[in-house]
């Protein structure tokens, strides 16, 4: 167990490499009731939260959810989130554990500056009421449908239902979202319902191959996709662009906080670009290793990494200079003193194949 | 956990096996099952002189780097080759065919390690 955030939280429960694979191969199950949620409602909550964030939530229907970057006036990221439309004035918002706090504080401030603009409206920081698990892999429509009374085949990815769980009379809201790259779902119920469900779950899904996972298999999953992780790939100083999340950033959206200096951003040549790598050498990237050129030159740095368990070899993400990015580059990473050769790679590094 | 008690420990979680003046070294049982399923290992060449709390070498899980300190002075002899084809042999078999390195050390009365009972209750104290 280790403390994520002021959450106790396990790194692995079985065994990363034994989670990691039962998620791609059949399905993982994670404890993710430490993201952060607010609840957004009022006339005023679309028209302000799209000035919040870098993505167009204008075009949302209910039912439907979004991933976005919430930026800084500089253009830095606050945070990485995704959105949930429930009605026209009435949105669920999800963000990352560790930054709950200062995602609410950046929201409330920005609230006292717009004041009425967009109408009135009202944000509640909601974390401490719900459970999120996070059903991921092959089998997660599966398991899941023996267990609730909506049909989730009909549900499409990044759209969502709300139905019941377990005896059907426990409220859950059901989204076809997910951080591993496999199918599968991510469920919202009451606080005091998780551990009931958790194991409801764990009982239906064990026979198919179902695995509870840790932090350590929920981190190599989404690297395997090349999903940004807070932290590593995205912070206070770096914008969206560079992430390579251009496509959640609309800077034809009217305007919202950090448009200007996103805009300006990509208006000059970029400094530099997160790619992708395979180690040809031996030994593993990590973050914060430096990235050089065969004659020791700084490129960059290592944002992620890690042995793929699902390559079964060693992978990175990181910032390079943009001549470096075109794949095929060959870079070193420095790994502790020595110069080890990697080669930028198409990502993601994984594709399901179902 | 179950420590055999004719090796001796360090703080490091290296266990020491003394024959002589030649000592065999590897990490715990509780070192493997800390760091998870080891996918690399970087060992020292033969003939390398190491003092006690040098680093000699490194093992990586998915997760984690750790350092490997050597727990007494001395000159490495051999080394577990068959380590860098299959690290998972260190989840498998910490304290036998997992062995990482073997040492001529001169000076083992100098030495200050741990007891397996000792060991024992040092993990049992991290916990």
């Amino acid at each position: 167990m280790i403390d994520f955030g002021g959450w106790e939280l396990p790194v692995q429960y079985t065994g990363l490499m034994d989670e990691h694979l039962a998620c791609r191969s059949a399905c993982g199950m994670f404890d993710v009731s430490h993201m952060g949620e607010f609840v957004l409602k009022g006339p005023g909550a679309e028209g302000f939260l799209n000035f919040a964030i870098t993505n167009d939530i204008s075009k949302l229907s209910n039912n439907q959810a979004m991933y976005s970057v919430l930026c800084h006036s500089t253009g830095g990221a606050v945070d990485d989130l995704v959105v949930y439309r429930f009605e026209k004035d009435h949105f669920l918002i999800v963000v990352n554990a560790a930054n709950t706090e200062k995602d609410f504080e950046h929201f409330k401030v920005l609230e006292a500056k717009v004041g009425n603009r967009f109408g009135d409206f009202e944000l509640t920081n909601e974390s401490s009421k719900y459970t999120q698990i996070a059903l991921q892999g092959r089998f997660a429509e599966k398991i899941l449908q023996t267990l609730c009374d909506v049909s989730l085949a009909d549900i499409k990815t990044y759209w969502f239902k709300k139905g019941h769980v377990l005896d059907g009379r426990t409220e859950a809201v059901l989204a076809r979202t997910g951080y591993t790259g496999e199918d599968g779902f991510e469920i919202y119920v009451d606080w005091n319902e998780g551990p009931r469900l958790w194991r409801a779950l764990l009982e239906t899904g064990a026979p198919l191959g179902l695995k509870p996972c840790g932090l350590g298999a929920r981190d190599t999953l989404r690297l395997e996709m090349k999903y940004p992780l807070y932290g590593h790939e995205l912070d206070d100083h770096t914008h969206p662009l560079e992430a390579g999340l251009g496509w959640v950033t609309k800077l034809a959206k009217e305007d919202f906080v950090g448009k200007e200096a996103i805009s300006l951003a990509k208006s000059q040549p970029p400094r530099r670009a997160l790619v992708g790598f395979k180690m040809v050498s031996k030994g593993i990237p990590r973050q914060g290793y430096g990235l050089v050129t065969e004659n020791g030159e700084s490129i960059g740095i290592v944002t992620s990494g890690t042995h793929s368990p699902s390559l079964k070899t060693a992978i990175g993400v990181g910032y390079v200079r943009p001549t470096f990015a075109p794949v095929g580059s060959k870079i070193f990473v420095d790994i502790r003193g020595q110069r080890a050769e990697a080669e930028v790679v198409q990502t993601p590094f994984y594709r399901r194949d179902y | 956990m179950s420590y055999p008690t004719e090796f001796k420990y360090t703080k490091d979680h290296e266990w020491a096996r003394v024959e002589g003046t030649t000592v065999t070294v590897g990490i715990t049982e509780h070192a493997q099952s800390a760091l998870g399923d080891i996918v690399f290992v970087e060992l020292p060449q033969p003939g390398r002189a190491l003092r006690k709390g040098e680093t000699f070498g490194v093992v990586e899980s998915i997760k984690a780097v750790s350092d490997l300190y050597s727990p007494i002075d001395g000159t490495i002899l051999e080394v577990n080759t068959s380590l860098a084809q299959d690290p998972s042999l260190i989840n498998r078999s910490p304290h036998s065919d997992a062995w990482m390195v073997r040492m001529e050390c001169p000076a083992i009365a100098s030495a200050d390690l741990m007891s397996a009972s000792q060991y024992s209750e040092y993990v049992k104290s991290l916990q």
